[in-house]
C-alpha cells in the first residue's frame, strides 16, 4: 500500500516537475544545433515562476470556460501521469483505464482547449482551436489504429499488460508491425503534441499558429498553468512512445532497487526521443496547414499495415 | 543529408570572444541583465516589439538580436506574439496618428508588472520626422516609458542595454542611453 | 415490492389509461389551449413515469402478455414484455419524462397559435403507440402501431404548419417512412408465409427453415425498413429536414427515441427472429454504420442550423450504434456469443445514452431557439452570459456526446471499440480487416464529433453575440430548466455509474443470445475480455475532481498572483471590437470542407460589388460555400426523375373516360380469374 501510494508520487512528481525541463532540454538542444548558445535547460522554470507572480489579463468577452480550462488541462495531465506505466507494469493506478481512456482523456483537454480558444472572441483564437480540431480528429484514426497493432501483438490494451508482455518478447523490435505501429505513434505524437512539421512551437506569426493561436489571450497564472501541461503531455507523450515500444528497464516490482532502474531508464529513453524531436525540428519545415492530412493519412497508411501484418504474418 | 552535414559543421558562432569590441560589451551587459532581471522577472522577460511609425530600420536591428550571433534567447529574453505573454514593450518609430490609439490599447493589454523600452530616435523625440502631419508624438506621449535607447538604429547592444536599463532604473523614470 | 404478472399489467394499464386520457383529454379542452397544454402535458408525463415503472419492472424480470383476438383480423393485438421490450420502453420512458416536462413550458408561446389540443394527442398518442410498439407480439399489431408512430409524429412534424419548409420536410418524411412501412410489410409477409405463422414467437422457431434466397431478401427488406427509421446513410434524408421542423421536445423524442425502434426492430431480426445469419449481414450492417457515422458527423460539421446540426449527430450515432449491433452479429455468425453480447451491450447502452443527450441537446437547442427565436448558429454567440444554466446543461450534453469522460458517451463507445477490437479472436482475415477499418471509423468519428460540439457550443454561447435575437436573449422558464437539468444529471449518473445499467443489460443479451457477455463489472471498475482492458469510470471522475481543486489551492501555497483585470480582447491594438471580428461557423468548418472536399463538393460563390467611383472600394460582398449532398445528386434526385417519367407514361392509362376504366376492371377480373383457376 505505501508502495504504492510511493509509486504514484513519485511518477506524478516526475510527470509535474521534469515536464520544463524537458521542454527546456529540446530548445536547448535545437539552439546549439542551430549554431546558438540558447537559453539554460531550466529556463521554462523561470518562465512559470515569473508568469505566476503577474496578474493575469482577461479578455471581457470570455465566460467561465476561459477561466476553468487552463485548471481542467493541468488536471488531466496530471491524472494521466497516474495512469501511465512510466516506472513499473504495475502501476497502482493502471485500473483507471486503458489506453483508450488515456487518449479520450487527452481529447477532454483539447476539447476545452478549443473552447477557450472561441471564448475571447478574437478571429485568431477561433483559427487556432478550428485548426486543432481538424489535427485532433484526423490524428484519432491513426491511434486507434496504432493501439489496434499494438493490442493485437500483445493481446490486450491494458496499459500495464502492453509494456509487461512486450517486455517478455525479446524479438520485439525485429517485428515489422511493431516498427511501423512505431512510426505510426511517432507522428501522431509530434501532431497531437503541437512540434514541427505539423505546428511551429516557436512561431510569432498568428497566421501560421494552431495552438499557440488559441492561448493567444491567456497571461499570468493561466497561461503558466497552460505551458506547464503543455509541457506535460510532451513528457506523456514520450514516454508512452518510449515504455509502449521499448519496454526495457521498466520494473517488475515495487522494490526500490528496480524502479531506480526503470528511473534511470526512462530518463534514457525519454531524452533520446527529446533528442530525436529536436533533432527532426531542425531539420525539416513546417507543412502547410493543407499538407498535413497528407502527413496523417500518411501515417494512418502505416498504422495499418502494422494490423494487416499482423493477421497476415501470424 | 547536406543539412545534417552543415549542421554538424557549423560551429556554435554566438559571441566568438575577442574579435569584435562589441561583443565584449554585450557579455558584461548580458551579465548585469542577468543580476537585475533575477530580482523582478527572475531571469526571465517577454518582450512584444510594437511598431509605431517606423522606418524599419530599428526592426532590422531589433530582428538581430535573434540571430545566433547576438543569440538573443541565452539571456532569458525571449520574443513573443501576444502582449498578453509579455512584461516588455519594445516600441520603434515616431507614433504616428493612427499607431497612437493601438499602442495605448497594446500597453493596457499587457500584464503588470511591465516595462516600455523606447527604442532609436523617433521614439524619443520624434526624429527627422518631427512635426510632421501624420505624427503624434514621441512614445512618451502615449505611453509611460522607462527607458529610451537613442541611435538611428541604435546597434544591437545598445538595444540590450536598453532593456538592462529598464529593470535596473524602474522608480526613477527616463533614462538615456546615447551612443559613447 | 415483487415483480409479478399483476404489477406489469398494473402499470401498462395505467401507462395506456393515463396517455389515452392525456389524449382526449386534450381534444376536449381544445377551446381553451392552456388547459390542453397543461392536461395533455400532464398526463403524458404520467404515462412516461410510468412507462419508466414497466421498464424498470420489466429488465428486473418482470413480464406480461396481453391478447384481445377481437380488436385486429389475424391474431389480434398480442403484447408482450420481454427483458428487451423492457428496455427499449425505458428508453422511450427516460427520454418522454423530460420532454413532457420540458412541453409544459415550452409549448407556452404556441398559445393562440397552434392547435395545443391536436399537439397534446397527439405527443399522448406518439408516446403511447411508441411504448407499445416494442411490445407488439405479432406481424399485424407490429405494423398498426409502428403506423400509428409513424401518423402521430408526423402530425407532430407539421405543427408550425404554415411555414413551407415544415411543409415539405413533412412530405419527406410522409414518403419516406411510408416506403420504409412497404418495405417492412412485404418483409414481415414473406416471413410469415415461409415459417407459416404471424406470431413472432412463431417466427423464431420456424427461421431456421428459413434458407437461401428468402431469408436473404426478409433479412434485406426488413433492414431497409428499421434502416429508414433508424435514419441510417443512404435512407436518412427526411431525418435532416423533419427533426428540425418539429417542436423542439417532439425533435428530442423522434431523435432520441423514435429512430431508436428502427435500432429495435434490426435487433429483433437479426438476435431474435432469424437469429443469425451470413457473415455479409453483420459486415453490411458495420459498412453501414461507418457510412453513416461518418457522412453523419461531416454533414453535421457544415450545418449551422444548431436543430439540423443536432439531426445530423442522430445519423452519426445511429451508425455508432449499428457498429455494436452489427459486430455482434459477425461475432454471433462466428459463433462467439460472449463477445457478441458485449457489442450488443455496447449497442444497446449507446442507445440509451444517445437518447439522453439528444434530448438534452435537442432541449438544449429548444431553449436557445424559445430565447433567440433563430436556429441560425451565425446569429447566436453569448449567450452563456444570457442563459448560464442552460449553457451549462449543453455543455454536458455536447461534452457526452463528443465521447469525452466523465460523461455517458464514454462509456458507450468505450465498450464498442473493445468489442470491435477484440475481434481479431474471429479467425478471417477479411473480417478481421474490416473490423479494423471500422475501428478507424468510429475513432475519425469520435474526433470529428467533439470537433462539431466545439462549433456548436462555441459558436452558439460563447464570446460575443452576433445578432440583436441573442444580444436580448433571457434565460428560459423554469420547467425546461428542470427537464435539462434531469438530463444532465442522467448524463453524468450513466458516465460514471455505468454498473447500474450494465447490470440489467447483460441480463438482457444473456436472454437474447444464450450466454454471458465477456465482461466483468463492479460498482466502479468495468473489465472486458479477461484483461483485455479495464476502466474505473468513477475514479475518472473523483481524481479528476480532486485534481482540479488542488491546483488552486497549490498556486495559493506558492503564493502566486492571483489578481484579475479584465479589458478588451487582443485584436492587434484595433480600434473596435465587435462580433464581426469574431470566427464564424463557416470559417471554424471550413479547413474540414477542404480537407474532405470530396465528400462535399462545396460550390463556392463570390461576389463583390465595388463602388462607382472605383474600383479599390468595396460595397459588398457576399461569399457563400455551401456543400452539397452527393445523396441528393446520386440517389434521390435519378430516382426523383425516373418516377417522374414512370408516372408521366402511367397517365396515359388515366384517360378520365369511365367507359374505359369499366374496361379495365374487366379485364383485370379476367386476368385474375384465369389465374385463380
Amino acid at each position: 500500500m505505501t508502495a504504492s501510494i510511493l509509486i504514484e508520487a513519485i511518477q506524478l512528481l516526475i510527470v509535474a516537475l521534469a515536464a520544463p525541463l524537458l521542454v527546456g532540454s529540446v530548445r536547448k538542444l535545437k539552439a546549439r544545433l542551430q549554431g546558438r548558445r540558447g537559453a539554460s535547460v531550466f529556463q521554462p522554470y523561470r518562465d512559470l515562476r515569473k508568469l505566476l507572480v503577474k496578474e493575469a489579463v482577461i479578455s471581457e468577452n470570455t465566460s467561465w470556460i476561459f477561466r476553468f480550462t487552463p485548471y481542467l488541462v493541468a488536471s488531466v495531465m496530471l491524472l494521466s501521469s497516474l495512469v501511465v506505466p512510466m516506472l513499473t507494469t504495475r502501476t497502482p493506478l493502471g485500473f483507471t483505464g486503458n489506453i483508450i481512456v488515456l487518449m479520450y482523456l487527452l481529447l477532454l483537454a483539447t476539447f476545452f482547449l478549443a473552447l477557450a480558444g472561441l471564448d475571447a472572441g478574437s478571429a485568431f483564437g477561433g483559427m487556432g482551436s478550428s485548426r486543432e480540431m481538424i489535427i485532433a480528429a484526423l490524428a484519432e484514426p491513426t491511434v486507434m489504429i496504432a493501439i489496434f497493432a499494438i493490442a493485437l501483438r500483445v493481446g490486450s490494451t491494458s496499459l500495464d499488460e502492453i509494456v509487461r508482455r512486450g517486455a517478455d518478447d525479446s524479438l520485439l523490435l525485429l517485428n515489422p508491425g511493431h516498427l511501423l505501429a512505431f512510426v505510426a505513434f511517432f507522428i501522431v505524437a509530434l501532431a497531437e503534441t503541437g512540434r514541427l512539421p505539423v505546428d511551429n512551437p516557436a512561431t510569432h506569426l498568428e497566421l501560421t499558429m494552431i495552438h499557440e493561436a488559441m492561448i493567444l489571450e491567456y497571461s499570468g497564472r493561466h497561461l503558466a498553468l497552460i505551458e506547464w501541461a503543455a509541457g506535460m503531455k510532451l513528457f506523456l507523450f514520450l514516454t508512452l512512445l518510449s515504455n509502449l515500444f521499448f519496454p526495457w528497464g521498466v520494473a517488475r516490482t515495487l522494490e526500490p532497487l528496480p524502479v531506480a532502474i526503470a528511473f534511470a531508464a526512462l530518463a534514457l529513453k525519454v531524452g533520446a526521443l527529446a533528442a530525436a524531436v529536436a533533432i527532426l525540428e531542425t531539420s525539416i519545415a513546417k507543412l502547410r496547414l493543407f499538407r498535413v492530412p497528407e502527413l496523417l493519412s500518411g501515417s494512418f497508411t502505416l498504422a495499418l499495415l502494422a494490423v494487416i501484418s499482423f493477421f497476415f504474418v501470424r | 543529408m547536406t543539412l545534417v552535414k552543415k549542421i554538424w559543421t557549423t560551429p556554435v558562432v554566438t559571441e566568438p570572444q575577442g574579435v569584435i569590441i562589441e561583443d565584449a560589451q554585450i557579455e558584461i551587459i548580458a551579465r548585469q541583465i542577468d543580476e537585475r532581471a533575477r530580482k523582478l522577472f527572475g531571469r526571465s522577460l517577454h518582450i512584444r516589439e510594437v511598431d509605431a511609425g517606423s522606418c524599419n530600420g530599428c526592426e532590422i536591428e531589433i530582428v538581430a538580436l535573434n540571430n545566433p550571433y547576438y543569440d538573443l534567447e541565452r539571456f532569458g529574453l525571449h520574443f513573443v506574439a501576444s502582449p498578453r505573454h509579455a512584461d516588455c514593450l519594445l516600441v520603434t518609430g515616431p507614433v504616428t496618428r493612427n499607431m497612437a490609439d493601438p499602442l495605448r490599447r497594446t500597453y493596457e493589454a499587457t500584464p503588470g508588472p511591465k516595462l516600455v523600452v523606447a527604442v532609436g530616435d523617433c521614439a524619443r523625440d520624434c526624429g527627422v520626422f518631427a512635426g510632421g502631419y501624420g505624427v503624434f508624438g514621441p512614445v512618451s506621449a502615449v505611453v509611460p516609458v522607462d527607458v529610451v535607447v537613442a541611435g538611428c538604429p541604435p546597434t544591437p547592444p545598445m538595444i540590450l542595454s536598453g532593456i538592462l536599463a529598464a529593470l535596473e532604473k524602474r522608480e526613477q523614470r527616463q533614462v538615456e542611453i546615447t551612443q559613447q | 415490492m415483487t415483480i409479478n404478472e399483476a404489477l406489469m399489467l398494473n402499470l401498462l394499464a395505467g401507462m395506456l389509461s393515463s396517455f389515452g386520457a392525456g389524449a382526449i383529454g386534450a381534444l376536449l379542452c381544445a377551446r381553451w389551449p392552456r388547459a390542453a397544454r397543461v392536461v395533455g402535458h400532464t398526463f403524458a408525463l404520467l404515462g412516461a413515469l410510468l412507462a419508466l415503472g414497466l421498464g424498470l419492472a420489466g429488465l428486473a424480470g418482470g413480464t406480461v402478455s396481453v391478447s384481445i383476438a377481437q380488436v385486429l383480423p389475424i391474431g389480434g393485438v398480442a403484447l408482450g414484455v420481454d427483458r428487451l421490450s423492457a428496455f427499449f420502453i425505458l428508453v422511450i420512458a427516460v427520454a418522454a419524462v423530460p420532454s413532457a416536462i420540458y412541453a409544459l413550458g415550452y409549448t407556452r408561446e404556441y398559445e393562440g397559435r397552434y392547435s395545443l389540443a391536436g399537439m397534446g394527442a397527439a405527443l399522448n398518442l406518439f408516446l403511447a403507440s411508441m411504448s407499445l410498439v416494442v411490445m407488439a407480439r405479432n406481424a399485424l399489431t407490429f405494423l398498426a402501431l409502428w403506423e400509428a408512430m409513424s401518423l402521430a409524429s408526423y402530425f407532430l412534424v407539421m405543427t408550425e404548419r404554415d411555414d413551407r419548409e415544415t411543409e415539405r420536410a413533412g412530405w419527406l418524411y410522409f414518403v419516406m417512412t411510408h416506403a420504409g412501412f412497404a418495405c417492412l410489410l412485404v418483409g414481415f409477409l414473406l416471413l410469415s408465409h415461409a415459417t407459416g405463422s404471424m406470431e413472432f414467437a412463431g417466427w423464431q422457431a420456424g427461421a431456421a427453415a428459413v434458407t437461401g434466397t428468402t431469408r436473404n431478401l426478409v433479412f434485406i427488406l426488413l433492414a431497409v425498413g428499421f434502416g429508414s427509421k433508424a435514419g441510417v446513410i443512404p435512407l436518412h434524408i427526411w431525418l435532416p429536414q423533419a427533426h428540425p421542423a418539429a417542436p423542439s421536445h417532439v425533435s428530442a423524442l423522434m431523435s432520441g427515441v423514435m429512430i431508436k425502434l428502427g435500432i429495435y426492430g434490426l435487433v429483433r431480426v437479426g438476435f431474435d427472429w432469424l437469429s443469425g445469419g451470413p457473415a455479409w449481414w453483420g459486415g453490411a450492417l458495420l459498412l453501414v454504420a461507418a457510412i453513416s457515422a461518418v457522412l453523419g458527423v461531416l454533414y453535421a460539421l457544415v450545418e449551422h442550423d444548431l436543430k439540423r446540426l443536432l439531426a445530423y449527430h442522430s445519423v452519426e450515432n445511429i451508425g455508432i450504434i449499428l457498429f455494436g449491433v452489427g459486430g455482434g452479429m459477425l461475432f454471433q455468425t462466428y459463433h462467439l456469443p460472449a463477445l457478441a453480447g458485449l457489442a450488443l451491450i455496447a449497442g444497446l447502452y449507446h442507445t440509451l445514452n444517445h437518447a439522453v443527450f439528444k434530448s438534452l441537446l435537442f432541449m438544449g437547442a429548444g431553449a436557445v431557439l424559445h430565447a433567440t427565436h433563430t436556429r441560425n448558429m451565425e446569429e447566436m454567440g453569448g449567450l452563456i452570459k444570457r442563459m448560464p444554466q442552460t449553457a451549462v446543461f449543453f455543455l454536458i450534453g455536447s461534452v457526452a456526446i463528443a465521447a469525452l469522460p466523465p460523461f455517458n458517451g464514454f462509456i458507450s463507445e468505450w465498450l464498442t471499440f473493445q468489442s470491435l477490437l477484440l475481434s481479431f479472436q474471429i479467425p478471417d482475415k477479411a473480417v478481421n480487416l474490416t473490423f479494423a477499418l471500422s475501428v478507424a471509423a468510429l475513432a475519425l468519428t469520435s474526433g470529428l464529433a467533439a470537433a462539431c460540439f466545439i462549433k456548436a457550443f462555441g459558436i452558439s454561447f460563447l464570446a460575443l453575440p452576433r445578432s440583436e435575437h441573442a444580444e436580448s436573449a433571457r434565460e428560459v422558464g423554469f420547467s425546461m430548466r428542470a427537464a435539462m437539468a434531469l438530463l444532465a444529471v442522467a448524463c453524468l449518473v450513466l458516465g460514471v455509474a455505468p454498473f447500474t445499467v450494465l447490470k440489467f443489460l447483460s441480463k438482457t443479451t444473456s436472454e437474447l443470445l444464450g450466454a454471458t457477455p465477456d465482461m466483468q463489472f463492479t460498482w466502479n471498475r468495468i473489465v472486458t475480455g479477461g484483461s483485455f482492458a479495464t476502466v474505473s469510470p468513477l475514479w475518472i471522475a473523483v481524481a479528476l475532481a480532486a485534481l482540479l481543486a488542488s491546483i488552486p489551492i497549490t498556486l495559493r501555497v506558492f503564493r502566486a498572483n492571483t489578481a484579475r483585470r479584465y479589458y478588451e480582447t487582443w485584436g492587434c491594438g484595433r480600434a473596435v471590437q465587435t462580433a464581426r471580428f469574431e470566427y464564424t461557423a463557416t470559417s471554424f468548418a471550413n479547413p474540414f470542407k477542404r480537407v474532405f472536399s470530396v465528400l462535399y463538393r462545396p460550390v463556392k460563390e463570390l461576389a463583390i460589388e465595388f463602388h462607382p467611383e472605383s474600383r479599390f472600394f468595396v460595397r459588398t460582398i457576399s461569399y457563400s460555400n455551401e456543400a452539397r449532398s452527393i445523396f441528393d445528386d446520386a440517389i434521390y434526385g435519378p430516382l426523383n426523375r425516373m418516377l417522374r417519367s414512370f408516372a408521366q407514361r402511367v397517365r396515359l392509362l388515366q384517360s378520365g373516360n369511365v367507359n374505359v376504366y369499366l374496361l379495365y376492371i374487366l379485364v383485370a377480373l379476367v386476368v385474375l380469374l384465369v389465374i385463380a383457376r
